[in-house]
């Protein structure tokens, strides 16, 4: 336990000492701002108009502002993670293993399992923390609406997006830990991410397998979430696609040892 | 401290270390002497337990390198080839991370670090970041953190690569001065620094154990006779066989013979004998002008040209 704490430790200082976290927290911030801004003015544009309309043909007016801005912000969150994890975890053993430093780490009394978690949850937290930010501005929205919307949507909201990172997150280590070169663990990564995103693509028609493939698509879990569910299907999901990269990596990262250097 | 049996690594096809045993006694220093490529890393990772071995044991203070790493792994210390650090780590923040998964205790942690960092002179780069050091000083970083622990086995692989003369003796006096308490495996190509630092030395060529011995055995075994270069100008021919005659010679070679007659030539003498006078004087007796005449040292490349071509065959460890 204190060897994952100091593996954690030194991973998330990493990030924070090199200039990776304040360039994808900074884009990332930046983008989100921007598009939460838009959502926002959109949708109280398009609800002013409908109430125009309402005035002038007598029709009541149906429509939930805060959870339309939600759905799209959530929506938004979720691109943007696809673009954003595969630069967190490019390098995570990647660069450990072409500066050597992985010799270091298993020459020392540490299991790997102890590493793998160790730089799992710091790449996690990292995510969490470029996160935070971001529910200010929910939360600004929530305390200016009335009435004000569930607190539960927004609580499923952030789980589906952290459950949808940490999925991403473990496979796209489990990728790093595959190869020395930091290019091709981010681009074999984004492939990946995209394929396990486009396995509902067969969503409407109705053949066994395509029902099958959509419920291995990242996404679809997902969509639960920020519709305020939390499904216990989708938990057993993201938490079994966690545990088997997790696993795999740690198989991978001991394999090395057998692998020539 | 160290048993080493029959130890074998093979990558598919390509044998890198055949059937090596050798033993370390505690508080000893051993050698690691072999050209590039001969199994020295190999030997060494497998030690550290950074690799299983194909067959044969290994033990580090009793404890299996494969069924108990974790054990042998808390007691070792390692410099790899290349400096383990992380460059965007101040040099203290770095062996504060070191100390932290080799298992140092809180309350040591601090004294464990000054400690390392006094033994290898780094007191006044604490701060620094490790990616603004020089070549030397982050050498001298990656022999701190072998020692951060303060481990029963120190395993140092070229330690004295790429840094300055300077330096290089004040590592030598290091590691010397850590002999005693610590038992330390070192690797080297470099033969003089093997015969300063070193109690007992392993050759090792293409894998296999050319031989174990200390390192005043060696050099006074493998230095033979003693070499001459003779440069003069003469017939070549001629002066072959006028310096074949000299008595004690053993073998003549010419080496290069240019175009304003002059020869250069070596000269093999046996052993004990120094002929340098009688090359001198048959060379003038001829009349023939001497440019040159000097004693040539013999250096690592003959040695394992003499181990492996003569005495591969027969040369066993001794130990």
């Amino acid at each position: 336990m204190r060897n994952l704490y100091a593996i954690y430790r030194k991973e998330l200082g990493h990030y924070f000492v090199s200039p990776i976290a304040y360039v994808v927290i900074g884009a990332f911030l930046a983008l989100t701002g921007f598009f939460f801004n838009f959502f926002l003015n959109a949708v109280i544009q398009q609800s002013m108009n409908m109430e125009m309309q309402s005035m002038r043909f007598g029709m009541p007016p149906d429509m939930d502002v805060p959870a339309e801005v939600m759905r799209a912000f959530f929506g938004l969150l979720s691109t943007l993670v696809l673009f954003i994890t595969p630069m967190l975890t490019m390098s995570v053993y990647a660069e450990e293993r072409k500066r050597g430093t992985m010799e270091l780490l298993m020459t020392s009394p540490v299991t790997e399992v102890e590493i793998v978690l160790g730089k799992f949850f710091a790449s996690l937290s990292l995510f969490a923390i470029m996160l935070l930010p971001t529910a200010g501005y929910l939360v600004f929205m929530y305390l200016r609406s009335d009435p004000t919307p569930p607190w539960r949507m927004l609580l499923a909201g952030y789980a589906g997006i952290i459950l949808l990172g940490g999925a991403l997150l473990a496979l796209g280590t489990f990728i790093s830990s595959l190869t020395e070169n930091q290019i091709i663990a981010a681009v074999l990564t984004f492939a990946a991410f995209l394929l396990v995103w486009v396995l509902d693509i067969g969503s409407n028609s109705s053949s066994t397998l395509a029902s099958v493939l959509s419920y291995l698509s990242v996404i679809r879990h997902y969509q639960d979430f920020t519709r305020g569910v939390i499904d216990t299907s989708g938990l057993i999901y993201y938490f079994s696609f966690i545990f088997l990269f997790v696993f795999l990596t740690v198989r991978s990262v001991d394999s090395m040892r057998w692998r020539r250097a | 401290m160290i048993e080493v049996q029959d130890l074998t690594k093979s990558y598919g096809s390509v044998t890198a270390v055949d059937h090596v045993s050798f033993t370390v006694n505690k508080g000893e220093i051993l050698g690691f002497l072999g050209p590039n490529g001969a199994g020295k890393t190999t030997t060494m990772r497998i030690l550290t337990g950074f690799m299983p071995a194909t067959s044969g044991t290994a033990r580090v203070a009793g404890f299996d390198v494969f069924n108990d790493s974790l054990e042998v792994r808390r007691r070792i210390g390692y410099l790899p080839e290349a400096p383990p650090v992380y460059p965007d780590m101040s040099v203290e923040t770095y062996l504060d991370f070191v100390a932290r998964i080799k298992n140092v205790p809180a309350e040591k942690r601090a004294d464990r670090i000054t400690d390392a960092l006094e033994k290898t002179s780094l007191a006044d780069k604490r701060f620094e970041l490790i990616k603004r050091l020089s070549r030397g000083y982050k050498q001298r970083v990656g022999i701190a953190q072998a020692l951060v622990h303060d481990p029963d086995v120190i395993i140092l692989d070229e330690p004295t690569v790429g840094l300055d003369p300077k330096q290089i003796i004040e590592v030598r006096h290091l590691i010397k001065g850590l002999a005693g308490t610590h038992t330390i495996i070192l690797s080297t190509h470099i033969l003089p620094e093997v015969s300063m630092t070193c109690d007992r030395v392993v050759i090792i060529n293409k894998g296999k154990i050319a031989a174990v011995d200390t390192p005043q055995n060696l050099t006074s075994q493998l230095k033979g006779g003693q070499r001459i270069r003779v440069e003069a100008q003469a017939p070549e021919a001629a002066l072959r066989e006028t310096l074949a005659q000299v008595p004690g010679a053993s073998r003549v070679q010419v080496e290069t013979t240019r175009n304003d007659g002059h020869v250069i030539l070596s000269v093999e003498a046996a052993q004990g004998k120094d002929i340098r006078s009688q090359v001198a004087a048959r060379i003038i007796e001829k009349g023939w002008p001497l440019f040159e005449l000097r004693g040539v040292s013999v250096s690592l490349e003959d040695i394992f040209l003499q181990l492996t071509t003569d005495e591969s065959s027969q040369a066993q460890p001794a130990n």
